[in-house]
């Protein structure tokens, strides 16, 4: 679980790393992830591993093309906290669209695929590990490091580091700051919708999936620190670990709850360089 | 406006008329069907209002709000349940129980700012979500009372919830709008512009929000108990904490407009009827319209009009009018401040600072500065980009703790204290670049500066008018800073701060960015300041000007005092030539001297 956790917040911290832009969406282009994934498995008898592959191109599209119509204007230019509010309810108004277009049109009705491993499980030493998860695991750390190679090895990469570290500076250099921000929003969409294909080989498929995830998404990256795409990573294990261990001492019903306040523990133990930031700007 | 003419039934009357006119629709509305959009639309109006006072006024965004709603319907609620208490005294230990909610919340979460206090909040209906259905309050039924419904809230006539809900919304349009015209509304929305500007004008940045969280979480908590006794009937963590009454929350906020009055109460009249006769109509088939209708309008009005119908259409009616012709403004002697200090006693430094050190990452910004300012005097800081001078007035008016050393004002040693406090003590700030509150007026932006000494709104504005004369600008009162020349902008932070009745200002560059004539006009409105018991002390990395103006130079470079002394003896130091110059003007300097 972790490991999804992982791919689905550097998905998030590579949209807010890049754009500063909190994407509140992220949670159902994961669910619509999940749907395609789903329907590529019934259809097609695609297995949900490699569907979660085959979903990235198409929202990679999706991603570019929602920056293309509707981020781009409220980016750029003003005051910066009203732009990330305007960001904020753009997205939320964005989620609210497509949770409710597809309960429309997909009815609230949970779906399963249905996968030869998913009650299948290996022996490891004492333990017993589910063997969707572990493939759904290991496959997450393969998107993570290629999209972790992609940002450090290659001149994209860079370009798109640099865009996201001084916007003014990169544009000086040549580069295009507004398509590096719709390809930062296409990848961070695109794995979101991944991790959602690698999530389907064993959790229910529904329209309002993606607002339990979106929580945990945030937690994770700021758990990480905001941007910051390995802190995102380990964000994201962190909090699959903390779900597990509050699993073990406390009912079911208090699994999050275990996060959300491992999450304000953070926020109020660590802000540092969150605060104070504006007023050294003085 | 305060200070006007209108007084203090200014504003009643619109109120009058929106509950009258809710008033005639409960009395003439026949089908139940109808009232009950009535009902919603009070309900939402009046959490949209509560919304507004934390994240209009005081512009801080939260997805939390609903806590205190559901912390309202289910507090009175089980009060019911387990202690057979009347609604009526419950909604309003909810309301209390909400208010404590909030100082608990607010607390620690004040401490972030912006956008992770906006993630933070979402935290919180999330937890109390889980906590309710951890309890066991998955469903929790209110029962019936036969014997005496009016007791419980349980009315037959739907006029009587209509009344119940139009009361409740009247007194949180009441409220809502005492906040607005007091102290609090103006520090608010000073806070919302710019915090910093807010916090060295005196404003106690952590405070008010604190007042204005636990103010709007009353209201909230109230149209929670309401809307579980005239909606609900069945509380379930969902419909009170969930996703649907935050999003129903900021709709009818963002699309009325924020920061005002009116526009939650815009907003809730256009979206819920439509929300709810879409839901009517075809909500049986398309089981998701609501949320998709609500989504569209988010986005609509992001794009559309972002600031909301209220202030689209107020934009419209002022554009019609033509704008008051600027005035020129004349360094003429203002009138006499209204009173002249006495100096302050003798020998004792008025500031003083002793060994102050402060250090970012990797850079030394002060190195163990130390300095006196004497009262009357007006004493010029210089120095290269670079040399700390900000910093040194950071840590002077107390943004920046030092790292050691300490600063004592008249005797008492301020560096600990929030820059509101160190404002009201005496000591006013401009700032490099003009922090003004941009959606204020003029003489809203003294005000705000003016609210130190006078709590009372006519008195702050009667000072800030004052300022205004004394530089120059009182014929700009009403204009807002968008529309200010740079030096008008300049005399506007000079007069708000000068509101604050200092003994001392700190003027970071106060002649940046001016003409050679505005130059001149800056000058002598500071050297006017003494005479009228305000002590200067001023950043300028133009040497020339400095020279002329300051009784007194102080010279830093790297962050370590290089010289101080009388203007004309200092200029001729070799360190501060070189400082500023480099070695080879030194040199040449050296070479020139007799």
């Amino acid at each position: 679980m972790g490991g999804i956790y992982a791919v689905m917040s550097i998905g998030l911290a590579l949209i807010f790393g890049v754009m500063r832009v909190v994407n509140f969406a992220q949670g159902d282009f994961m669910m619509l992830g999940m749907y395609l994934t789903y329907y590529l498995a019934v259809a097609y008898r695609l297995d949900p591993l490699l569907g979660a592959l085959v979903v990235v191109p198409p929202f990679f599209v999706l991603g570019v093309l929602v920056h293309r119509a509707l981020l781009v204007r409220v980016t750029g230019g003003g005051d910066p906290q009203r732009q990330m509010d305007a960001q904020l309810i753009l997205t939320l108004g964005l989620s609210l669209i497509i949770t409710n277009a597809t309960t429309m049109v997909l009815s609230p009705m949970p779906r399963q695929i249905r996968t030869g491993y998913a009650t299948e499980a290996f022996g490891l030493g004492p333990l017993l590990v589910n063997q969707a998860r572990a493939y759904a695991f290991v496959m997450a750390v393969l998107l993570a490091v290629v999209v972790f190679v992609f940002l450090t090895r290659t001149d994209l990469g860079k370009a798109l580091r640099a865009a996201a570290d001084e916007p003014e500076a990169a544009g000086y250099q040549g580069i295009d700051v507004r398509a590096m921000h719709g390809l930062a929003f296409g990848i961070g969409v695109a794995l979101v919708a991944a991790a959602g294909g690698l999530l389907a080989t064993y959790h229910p498929i529904e329209p309002t999936v993606g607002v339990n995830f979106i929580v945990l998404m945030f937690v994770a990256v700021v758990l990480g620190g905001l941007g910051s795409i390995p802190g995102a990573f380990v964000g994201g294990l962190v909090i699959g670990l903390v779900q597990a261990v509050t699993l073990l001492v406390l009912p079911l019903q208090l699994q999050n709850a275990g996060v959300f306040i491992a999450f304000l523990a953070v926020l109020y133990l660590r802000p540092q360089g969150l605060f104070g930031r504006r007023l050294r700007t003085v | 406006m305060a200070g006007g003419p209108r007084g203090r039934a200014a504003g009643l009357l619109p109120i009058a008329l929106v509950l009258g006119a809710g008033l005639l629709l409960t009395f003439t509305l026949q089908e139940r069907y109808h009232h009950r959009i009535l009902t919603l639309v009070l309900v939402w109006a009046t959490m949209g209002l509560s919304w507004n006072i934390i994240s209009g006024y005081a512009g801080q965004t939260s997805f939390g709000h609903q806590a205190f709603f559901g912390i309202g319907a289910y507090v009175t609620v089980l009060l019911i349940l387990h202690a057979g208490l009347t609604p009526w005294i419950g909604m309003l230990v909810s309301a209390a129980v909400a208010v404590v909610a909030a100082a608990l919340i607010g607390f620690p979460t004040f401490r972030l700012s912006g956008i992770y206090f906006a993630l933070a909040t979402l935290a919180y209906p999330l937890i109390l979500r889980i906590a309710m259905d951890f309890l066991g309050y998955q469903e929790v039924a209110i029962p019936m009372a036969r014997e005496q419904p009016a007791l419980y809230m349980q009315f037959r006539d739907p006029r009587a919830n209509d009344l119940l809900c139009l009361g409740v919304f009247g007194a949180t349009l009441l409220l809502s709008r005492a906040i607005e015209r007091a102290r609090l509304g103006y520090w608010l929305r000073a806070l919302r512009e710019n915090e910093a500007a807010a916090e060295a004008m005196g404003v106690d940045t952590f405070r008010c929000k604190m007042a204005a969280y636990m103010l709007s979480a009353a209201p909230a908590a109230i149209a929670g108990a309401v809307y579980a006794h005239v909606v609900l009937y069945v509380v379930t963590p969902d419909s009170v904490f969930g996703t649907l009454a935050i999003v129903q929350t900021l709709v009818v906020c963002l699309v009325g407009g924020i920061g005002s009055l009116w526009g939650p109460v815009i907003g809730a009249a256009l979206m819920l009827p439509v929300s709810e006769m879409l839901d009517t109509w075809v909500g049986d088939r398309f089981p998701g319209i609501q949320g998709v209708m609500y989504g569209a309008a988010l986005v609509a009005i992001i794009l559309v009009a972002p600031e909301g119908l209220y202030w689209r259409l107020r934009g419209l009616r002022r554009g019609a009018r033509p704008a008051a012709p600027p005035v020129a403004v004349v360094a003429g002697p203002g009138p006499a401040p209204a009173v002249s200090r006495a100096p302050d006693g003798g020998g004792e430094p008025l500031l003083e600072a002793r060994g102050v050190s402060k250090a970012f990452i990797g850079l030394q910004a002060l190195d163990d500065v130390s300095f006196a300012v004497r009262a009357g005097e007006i004493l010029g800081i210089i120095g290269p980009n670079g040399a700390g001078k900000t910093t040194l007035f950071n840590v002077l008016n107390g943004f920046l703790p030092p790292d050691r050393g300490e600063v004592r004002y008249r005797g008492e040693r301020i560096s600990e204290l929030r820059p509101s406090a160190v404002c009201r003590r005496g000591i006013g700030r401009t700032f490099q670049v003009v922090r003004s509150f941009p959606r204020l007026t003029v003489l809203e932006n003294a005000m705000v500066g003016g609210f130190v000494r006078d709590a009372e709104p006519a008195a702050a504005g009667a000072r800030a008018l004052a300022a205004l004369e004394r530089t120059g600008l009182a014929a700009r009162a009403g204009a807002l800073p968008g529309s200010l020349t740079t030096l008008e902008l300049r005399l506007m932070e000079l007069a708000r701060c000068l509101a604050t009745d200092p003994r001392l200002v700190l003027l970071d560059e106060p002649l940046a960015g001016l003409s050679a004539e505005g130059v001149e006009a800056m000058i002598a409105h500071i050297r006017r300041l003494p005479a009228a018991g305000v002590t200067v002390v001023i950043i300028e990395h133009t040497m020339h000007a400095l020279v002329r103006l300051a009784d007194r130079l102080l010279v830093l470079d790297h962050g370590r005092r290089v010289a101080d002394g009388l203007p004309a003896e200092v200029t001729q130091r070799p360190e501060v030539i070189e400082a500023y110059l480099g070695t080879r003007w030194l040199r040449r300097a050296e070479h020139h001297r007799p």
